[in-house]
């Protein structure tokens, strides 16, 4: 086998394993699991510690981190 | 420490600890820049003395802004991440204390090794080897830490940020000890195992991936975390951040070869670097998009949060400055670019827009809950700060474009007669006013660290002041 051989066979190789990827990360069965993993950051949102002080409710800025956007409500 | 600041179930200690060093780092790592950028307009300013010449100076400084300033965010926001994504406690609080301070004793080591011109004359790598194997030491406990916090998580799957985080520092640990594989001849002087062009590879093998995961897939994992912490909703689309992460790790590893265009590499060797540098736009950009879209719904929130602001202008650096450099990798544009400060140039594009920005907001968003806080000190001071670090890089960049493509063509020019048009220094002395503009934006930088530094002091204190007082309960 000559060394154009052995390169072409490794980027078949490397193409059909970037293929296999893309197709399981955009299949169906997978989407559930998607989902779940990317709200991840958004589990426990006691954000941070217990004790932190209040956000004042005149705030504008507080306000604006309790909207979460029409994707979360 | 105040007892009231420590988290029921999470180590925010160390991240804390990571967090004051990467705002100290930053600084001194940038004022370095400042000074050395100082140094190329008045030469004098390096004092007649070896230690602060500009080549001793110039590896301090790269040293303390890549791996003081930036891998103190990349630990400290990794050991937050990852216990927040997986729910769980670090693995051992006491060998992540010993990541800390053994990483402020590398960067120490650092400080102190470099002017007194200790040097393997490795880039990015100058470090000797007893620092080296205090660096691989570190590492390795930072890998254990990191991994074993992953694998005793209660969550069922492994968020994506985690995924960028373990791949930067698992190759980072390979890349390491592979380039500073050395022969000690004296404590602190050493020969490279690698001989000519072998070593050359090897050196930009490292060298390029320290970008690819050092400054790339490291921050990514900031970036897949803050971005949609600060904005308020998931990610844009999971499954691209998952074809994102494998493409971008595949290609990134073979495109160092373009570091030595027209060097003694072999030409095969060189065109491979090349397509695949090529290639790498595609999962640059597929990142940069999925960040940016991130933001579809929400693109309101930029007016009022200046985080938010820092988040998204890094993703635009980032994008800018990964077209740039598949561009600057097709040989024949190299032919034009290489050795020029237009290289220089283009790593700023990446350091300051898309490395330092990104730390910056994330910063801003983690400081305030590690300290018991709703939000920085100051907002608006917040806001100074992104015009200020915005207008210092575009400063920093158009100008190193402008000297960059002058120098280029200058170096290049001949006469009818095949003779070379200008000497090299007339290209020096014409680069002078761009050197002048560059020193101006890292002074922009510079002071809007400074304002930064001020924000977190008052942030801290003010906390401080308030946990004196019995904690309220929570309601």
């Amino acid at each position: 086998m000559s060394s154009g051989d052995f390169q072409g066979i490794i980027t078949l190789i490397l193409l059909i394993a970037f293929l296999g990827i893309i197709g399981w990360a955009y299949s169906r069965r997978r989407k559930q699991g998607f989902d779940e993993a990317a709200n991840l950051p958004f589990a426990n949102d006691d954000d941070e510690l217990p004790n932190r002080d209040k956000p004042a409710a005149s705030q504008d800025a507080a306000q604006s981190r309790q909207d979460k956007g029409d994707k979360n409500t | 420490m105040n007892t009231t600041l420590e988290h029921p179930t999470y180590n925010y200690k160390v991240v804390r600890q990571f967090a004051i060093m990467t705002v100290v780092w930053g600084i001194i790592g940038m004022t370095l820049g400042v000074i050395i950028a100082s140094e190329l307009v008045w030469p004098q300013l390096n004092l007649g003395l070896p230690w602060t010449s500009f080549g001793r100076l110039r590896p301090l400084h790269t040293n303390a802004v890549i791996f003081a300033f930036g891998g103190s965010a990349l630990m400290g926001t990794s050991y937050y991440v990852v216990q927040r994504t997986c729910q769980t406690r670090l693995f051992s609080d006491k060998l992540a204390a010993f990541t800390f301070w053994g990483w402020q004793a590398v960067i120490v080591a650092a400080v102190v090794s470099l002017p007194l011109g200790y040097t393997t004359t490795k880039e990015y790598a100058e470090l000797e080897w007893p620092i080296n194997i205090l660096i691989a030491v570190v590492w390795v406990t930072y890998a254990a830490v990191f991994l074993m916090t992953i694998k005793q998580r209660k969550t069922s799957h492994i968020y994506v940020a985690n995924w960028f985080y373990a791949a930067f520092i698992l190759t980072i640990a390979v890349l390491h000890i592979v380039n500073n594989a050395a022969i000690p001849v004296t404590p602190m002087y050493s020969t490279s195992i690698y001989a000519g062009a072998v070593d050359a590879m090897v050196q930009w093998w490292y060298g390029h991936n320290a970008v690819g995961f050092f400054l790339t897939a490291g921050f990514l994992g900031m970036m897949y975390y803050f971005v949609p912490k600060q904005a308020e909703r998931p990610v844009y689309s999971y499954r691209l951040s998952i074809v994102h992460f494998w493409a971008l790790i595949m290609v990134y590893m073979w495109a160092g070869p373009h570091h030595l265009h027209y060097t003694a590499l072999p030409n095969w060797t060189q065109s491979l670097g090349m397509v695949l540098s090529i290639i790498l736009l595609a999962p640059s950009w597929g990142g940069m998009i999925n960040g940016m879209m991130t933001l579809s719904g929400a693109w309101h929130k930029l007016r009022t949060d200046p985080i938010l602001r820092f988040l998204v202008v890094a993703l635009s650096f980032y994008g800018m400055s990964t077209f740039e450099g598949p561009m600057m990798a097709v040989k024949t544009v190299n032919a034009l670019s290489h050795y020029t400060d237009w290289t220089i140039g283009h790593v700023h594009a990446g350091a300051l827009g898309w490395v330092a920005m990104i730390t910056i907001g994330s910063m801003y968003h983690l400081i305030p809950r590690l300290f018991g806080r709703v939000q920085m000190h100051s907002v608006n001071l917040i806001a100074v700060h992104f015009w200020l670090a915005t207008i210092g890089t575009v400063l920093y960049i158009a100008s190193m474009w402008v000297n960059g493509i002058m120098q280029g063509l200058m170096w290049r020019a001949i006469n009818p007669d095949g003779t070379l048009m200008y000497t090299f220094v007339e290209a020096v002395e014409a680069s002078a006013p761009g050197y002048f503009v560059r020193l101006i934006g890292g002074l922009f930088w510079v002071t809007g660290m400074l304002i930064m530094a001020y924000n977190v002091y008052m942030t801290v204190k003010r906390r401080e002041a308030v946990s004196e007082q019995p904690a309220p309960q929570a309601a």
